[in-house]
């Protein structure tokens, strides 16, 4: 039933994927939103609303003359870097020192889930350890202890 | 004496300062004398209460500094060079109070004095366990010293105009700061910021004095509480300012100070979350004074950052010397909590161990590893610039595409546990009870998927795919977060109706009366999912621009725009240039615009107005961006940003939740009685009988 159930989920995923057309590429918004404007408004180069902005205007004729030349992403990128400096791009992407700033939030990311994972597991263990191999008869006013204490524990108040 | 105002605003700043020191001193030295056992020539109790004193009076002299520094701005007295900064003759009466935090001085002494404000409060209530009240009292006096020093010495707010001649008038205020959410912003996010000092001078003092017990953590819960919600308050409403002022069409541009607000808020979160396990098992001790302090670090980090010119930001006050000053602090804080937990780390001891991997407890340690990596992250990218500089020796831009890259598939995961922790039980859960949890909000995730794929929603067709991909994955896991807590509501709403005959509705009341701390939270995660869906709709925004003549018209998305006309106006403040716009939606008029750029004559800035109008479904969005010099005519940017209403809709229930969240419960077994004079109560200890249905209110818990 279950497995029936899970192609037809299949079936529906698949044909409302395949419906519908995609909309034109265009490299000019692409490479216009990975810029940001030198006005010092530390906007997107093709977000900047500032009207009559001494550089945003002519910094996007320089992106319409460098995208008619045919230039790939990276080429265009490299001009901005040479005219403006590496302040330009919107997000460090030149690689090198740039890759830093993608690498070490990853991987802080990854070792802080592993800490908790070794963490979970040590406790898990220690608890485990901790558990008598044979239970032994508990006194009355023990259990109600625990009986208080496993109430609170459960306790929905959270 | 020719400046009486400014003087006696000086005169109350030394005095608060004076004050503080004597609060800090009297103070360390009576709880050392207390907990050492040591004779004095004075009782250590009494100099306790004199410190006590000392700083309520403090709280009435920073007052009367605030004060002092209002009333310059009310009587336009120029002679103060942050009124002659900050102010002009023509400025509206409620622009001319926000003056007071609208500088770097005068801000400055917005903290000093809402801190004085909170330490008032605390001192106060000392009553409810005295010496902690002591400790904290002290630790808040000398945070209070730190932030008098910089107000008398280094960022004095009467300074005089070189020269002592006022000027006929101001310069006038930052234009897009003359708005009315400018007026409440800032000082709720300084209430946040603020606020988080006292939880923080609490858990160092309970630490200091080997606290027995989690007393303290009650304590401060509602200190937390409502300094989490004005933080959140202040947040959201920059972010609100952000979108109707500035006229970019958004309302977050991961701007460093705006990173600066939202890190002690991730941290707070946490902080608000783990400190349960600690209250219910007794575990994470060691963990939770140091996100407190962590928490509180990074407020003094935001400041640090908006004051000190260590990054670029539009928000940024002038650079100033008082950067070093606030790094020393930092660094004497970090110095003395962390000394203090070294010295007493046996104190914080766990009482248990976690049992199970699937449990309330792994769930939370799970939503902190995941706020603190969203920390991290943003903590990261702000400060990544400084370090290119340091490393490569030249500075680099950490823009919103590197945030919305990184903390985006975080903020879906942390959606992911918002659904998925309530759901577990703390120390263990069983497979039978994750079935019966889990089946609904996963049918609700894929029905929404395939709901929304089926309408259109293909974003893997479009040029952005990615942004399109996490904006349906967040669709379609709030709708499963969502129905996981409606199907909590109705489980023990239930529960409640068969136990007590009452409607759907009245039990849900009831339910929620009964454990106002656990529902008022299932509310604030529904408001914040209910956020992430507004936040998820920018991944659709459309936008157009053109240049209008009479009659000319813009079309986007089945709206239609026209222009009826555009002139110009001008008041004392003001020069304004605005257009009207008929707004069609089909062949029917829905509404006028009136978009408007202003020049602001005394500061010589100019301003947008962003004419609005606003659905449930999307935000038609009018930007006046100016004249073209060359034909005269207005250019207008017209932007269509879907859901955002439902940001806006999402804190209203996030504000809601923490107030009920902060109701205390209703106790097992009580009632309200109302009393005639002459059927007086019956003794205290007496049975109460009451009725069935309230007996049942006090029933066993759902």
């Amino acid at each position: 039933m279950s497995k029936r159930l899970l192609q037809v989920v299949f079936v529906c995923l698949l044909a409302v994927t395949m419906l519908g057309a995609g909309t034109p590429n265009s490299s000019f918004d692409k490479i216009g939103h990975k810029l940001v404007c030198q006005c010092g408004c530390g906007q997107i180069l093709l977000e900047c609303n500032h009207v009559g902005c001494p550089v945003s205007g002519p910094m996007i004729d320089e992106l319409h003359a460098q995208v008619a030349t045919g230039l790939p992403e990276t080429g265009v990128l490299n001009w901005f870097i040479g005219k403006y400096g590496p302040i330009v791009l919107a997000e460090p992407i030149r690689g090198g020192f740039d890759d830093v700033a993608w690498i070490v939030p990853c991987v802080i990311f990854v070792l802080a889930t592993l800490g908790v994972a070794l963490l979970i597991r040590m406790w898990h263990r220690r608890h485990a350890q901790l558990q008598p191999a044979i239970p032994t008869a508990i006194p009355n006013t023990t259990t109600d202890t625990m009986r208080d204490r496993i109430r609170q524990d459960t306790d929905f108040d959270s | 004496m020719p400046h009486p105002m400014p003087s006696f605003g000086s005169f109350s700043l030394l005095l608060a300062l004076v004050l503080c020191t004597y609060t800090l001193l009297s103070g360390a030295f009576s709880l050392w004398a207390i907990s050492t056992g040591r004779q004095l020539a004075v009782s250590p109790e009494n100099l306790r209460e004199t410190s006590r004193r000392a700083g309520i009076a403090s709280f009435i002299a920073v007052s009367c500094a605030a004060f002092a520094l209002i009333w310059a701005a009310f009587t336009n007295d120029y002679s103060v060079d942050y009124i002659l900064h900050h102010t002009n003759r023509a400025l509206a009466s409620a622009y001319k109070f926000s003056a007071l935090w609208s500088g770097q001085e005068g801000s400055l002494l917005l903290w000093a004095w809402l801190l004085a404000a909170y330490g008032f409060v605390l001192r106060l209530r000392h009553k409810v366990d005295i010496t902690l009240s002591a400790y904290a009292s002290t630790i808040l006096a000398a945070v209070q010293v730190f932030f008098l020093l910089l107000l008398v010495f280094a960022a004095p707010p009467f300074a005089i105009v070189p020269g002592g001649v006022a000027p006929a008038d101001g310069f006038g205020l930052n234009p897009l700061l003359q708005y009315p959410e400018m007026v409440i912003h800032p000082p709720m996010l300084y209430l946040g910021y603020v606020g988080f000092s006292v939880p923080f001078a609490f858990a160092l003092g309970a630490l200091m004095m080997r606290y027995p017990g989690e007393k303290w953590i009650h304590i401060t819960r509602r200190w937390t509480m409502v300094t989490w919600l004005f933080l959140t308050c202040g947040i959201c409403l920059g972010m609100h300012w952000a979108y109707a002022v500035l006229g970019w069409g958004g309302y977050w541009g991961w701007d460093p100070v705006e990173n600066a607000s939202f890190l002690p808020w991730l941290t707070g979160t946490a902080f608000l979350h783990s400190v349960m396990m600690q209250e219910k098992r007794g575990m994470m001790k060691g963990w939770n004074v140091w996100l407190i302090f962590t928490t509180f670090l990074l407020t003094i980090l935001g400041t640090n950052l908006t004051r000190s010119g260590l990054v670029s930001s539009v928000h940024a006050f002038a650079q100033s010397s008082i950067g070093s000053w606030f790094t020393s602090f930092m660094v004497v804080i970090f110095i003395v909590c962390l000394f203090t937990f070294l010295y007493q780390r046996d104190h914080l001891k766990a009482e248990n161990r976690l049992e199970s991997l699937v449990s309330r407890e792994s769930s939370f340690l799970f939503n902190n590893l995941i706020l603190l990596a969203a920390c991290f992250t943003v903590l990261w990218g702000t400060l990544f610039p400084v370090l290119s500089e340091f490393v490569q020796g030249s500075k680099v831009t950490m823009g919103p595409p590197f945030f919305n890259r990184v903390a985006v598939p975080v903020g879906l995961a942390l959606i992911l546990l918002t659904g998925i922790g309530p759901l577990l039980s703390w120390r263990s859960t069983s497979l039978r009870s994750i079935r019966r949890n889990f089946i609904l909000p996963c049918i609700a995730v894929l029905a929404t998927a395939i709901v929304l794929m089926a309408c259109g929603v293909r974003p893997w067709k479009d040029d952005d795919a990615t942004a399109g991909i996490y904006a349906l994955v967040c669709f379609a896991l709030g709708a499963g977060v969502i129905t996981a807590i409606f199907a909590e509501f109705l489980r023990g709403a239930g529960v409640i109706r068969t136990q007590t005959s009452q409607n759907l509705a009245a039990s849900a009341i009831t339910l929620v009366r009964r454990n106002t701390r656990r529902y008022g939270g299932y509310l604030i995660h529904f408001g914040v999912v209910v956020m992430f869906i507004g936040l998820a709709g920018s991944a659709f925004n459309q936008s157009k621009e053109l240049e209008m003549g009479f009659g000319d018209s813009i079309q986007l998305n089945g709206y239609k725009i026209v222009c009826q006309s555009y002139s110009q106006d001008s008041n004392a403040n003001y020069d304004t240039d605005f257009a009207l716009l008929d707004v069609y939606h089909g062949n029917k008029k829905i509404t006028q615009l009136t978009p408007e750029r202003r020049f602001y004559t005394a500061s010589q800035q100019t301003s947008t107005i962003v004419a609005i109008h606003s659905t449930l479904a999307r935000d038609l969005y009018v930007v006046f961006m100016g004249r073209n010099p060359e034909t005269d005519r207005p250019i207008i940017k017209v932007f269509l940003n879907p859901l955002v209403n439902w940001i806006w809709i999402g804190v209203g229930v996030i504000i809601f939740g923490t107030f009920i969240a902060l109701v205390p419960p209703l106790k097992p077994g009580t009632r309200r009685v109302e009393v005639t004079a002459d059927s007086p109560l019956e003794p205290r200890n007496s049975p109460l009988k009451a009725p069935p249905a309230f007996a049942a209110e006090g029933g066993p818990r759902v």
